[in-house]
């Protein structure tokens, strides 16, 4: 109580902050709850559970998932180099890596579509190696992979930084190979923060709709993903199907978002018990 | 030494790996956007942007840019100010529901301001009577930005000043300033590269959303298109040329932000190493 009453302002802005986030964030997206309590159990179910959203769903699940996967492999072999190697141009990529964040997605969408597409730059010779990219699942986990490209480096690289040489001396000379120390040395340190941008490039692929809807061809039943699913909705005035595709997709990411917090409660704990 | 280091062709072969990766999967689509643009050769490319409905999409985006940004500035000191330097129940749950909009897919964010303004939904019949419209119309493009930018400027400043405390504050307090001066003194200040950070990426959210205001726009040309919404009818259309003419726009935009980004981010960590 002594700090309010050195510190003016604490009624002013915590009111207009409390008011401004009802308005624009909390009172709307109560709108979207009560649309869907306030319809029938049926109603519910008929939406979410209909076979073109069942398969709306497999597919936003697969491909968020394979898209997080190869963020993974391929993000651990970046902030790998990132951090310990050195190269010519590797402040431009390091700084290149937020790309996917600042490029707005319709930019991303159609540039990918470009490039997979039958007669793009890689499309083409995909095409002539029977793969087919755009227009395809497979074009969807390329757009996927590309908006979730920056987390899995971004969490790595600050763990690698702060990876304590002293442990890889240690097991180097109590006589590990190079691959051993990395296996059972340096992979388990790094291995929260591994699944940390693992899970929050698949929980951002889930919301994704800006690069996909290019790519995809929105085909339901086979390139169609769940944000598709819900525009499509609600260009036909189905506002109740819509809202409730939209609050399962939500309780989704929102377990994915506890998921994570209560992983880097794991991550800090284990950080606190090295230090 | 040779057992703390990788053997020389490994190493070579993740930074061929992470070139190749970072290549196609980064450097490809910036690469793409500017040579389509310029397919057409120069003449064309600037034609696009003579084009009636193309100027009308980049002056909605600057508007929407416009509006949302200082709003949400404001928005993001006031709460940083409340959560930073005071105590007070449910602070936490309060941090959480500002990052709320990071976890909300683009498309739901704006599909409840179509149950809330929509012809069908809360206020649509008491709008409707009075000839007001904000689906479908310019105000809700406009709320749809400030929805997905919302948390941008608070969740830069909110941790920088949990940390910086409030002795500074306190002492000018106690020396004799008033609220605003201390405010204006002391801690913009020591917060102005988290702030100018904070509105960078919450200017580029601004300019280049597209899930949210697309649900909200009704995509009518000349009217509600933002840049992004534009390049979809250009590329709907088949209009290849215009479509990526205006994408190059925000390509531009979005390697500005990143450049503005490392140099404010240089700063920051200069300014904690003092």
């Amino acid at each position: 109580m002594a700090r309010r009453r050195i510190l003016p302002g604490f009624g002013i802005t915590l009111g207009y902050s409390v008011l401004y986030l009802s308005l624009i964030v909390l009172i709307p997206l109560a709108a979207l709850f009560l649309r869907v309590t306030g319809s029938s159990w049926e109603q519910f179910w008929d939406a979410v559970s209909a076979p073109r959203a069942i398969a709306a769903y497999k597919l936003t699940f697969a491909a968020s998932f394979a898209g997080a996967a190869v963020n993974a492999v391929f993000g651990f072999i970046v902030a790998w180099t990132l951090v310990r190697y050195r190269f010519p141009g590797k402040r431009v990529l390091d700084a290149i890596i937020d790309l996917p964040f600042a490029l707005p997605t319709a930019v991303s969408g159609i540039a990918l579509t470009a490039i997979y597409s039958r007669n793009g730059w890689v499309g083409r010779y995909l095409e002539r190696a029977g793969i087919e990219s755009a227009f395809s699942p497979l074009g969807v986990t390329i757009a996927l992979t590309f908006v979730g490209l920056p987390f899995v480096v971004r969490t790595l690289q600050p763990a690698l930084e702060d990876l304590d040489p002293g442990m890889e001396e240690a097991a180097a000379t109590l006589g590990a190979g190079r691959w051993q120390t990395f296996r059972r040395v340096i992979l388990p340190s790094l291995l929260p923060a591994l699944i940390t941008g693992f899970a929050l490039a698949f929980a951002r692929a889930l919301g994704e709709y800006g690069s996909v809807v290019f790519i995809s061809g929105n085909m339901p039943f086979r390139t169609e993903i769940a944000s598709l699913l819900i525009v499509a909705k609600l260009e036909q005035y189905d506002y109740t199907g819509a809202a409730s595709i939209g609050v399962l997709m939500l309780l989704a990411s929102f377990l994915m978002l506890l998921a994570i917090n209560a992983l880097q409660h794991w991550v800090g704990s284990r950080y606190g018990r090295t230090a | 030494m040779g057992r703390l280091a990788e053997p020389r062709w490994v190493r070579n072969l993740l930074i061929g790996v992470t070139l190749l990766f970072l290549g196609s999967f980064l450097l490809l689509p910036l690469v793409v956007v500017f040579t389509e643009a310029l397919r057409n050769g120069l003449a064309a490319y600037l034609a696009s942007f003579s084009e009636p409905d193309a100027l009308a999409a980049i002056r909605l985006t600057l508007l929407a840019a416009g509006i949302a940004v200082p709003v949400n500035c404001v928005f993001g000191l006031a709460a940083s100010w409340a959560i930073a330097k005071f105590e007070f129940p449910g602070k936490a749950v309060l941090i959480s529901l500002i990052d709320l909009p990071f976890a909300i897919s683009p498309v739901i964010s704006g599909m409840v301001y179509v149950l809330v303004f929509g012809l069908q939904g809360w206020l649509g019949p008491w709008l409707a009577e009075r000839e007001m419209r904000i689906i479908f119309a310019v105000p809700g493009v406009v709320l749809a930005t400030m929805f997905v930018t919302l948390p941008y400027v608070a969740r830069e400043l909110i941790p920088l000043m949990q940390e910086q405390g409030i002795e500074e504050e306190e002492a000018a307090a106690v020396l004799g300033a008033s609220g605003w001066q201390t405010f204006r003194r002391v801690t913009l200040p020591n917060v102005k590269w988290a702030l100018l950070y904070g509105v960078i990426l919450c200017n580029a959210r601004a300019m280049g959303e597209f899930g949210a205001v697309s649900v909200v726009s009704g995509h009518i040309r000349g009217l509600t298109n933002t840049m992004p919404l534009h390049i979809e009818i250009l590329y709907n259309e088949y209009n290849f040329v215009a479509a990526f003419a205006v994408a190059s726009l925000l390509a531009l935009l979005a390697l500005v932000t990143l450049a503005a980004k490392s140099v404010v981010e240089r700063r920051m960590r200069q300014e904690e190493a003092q």
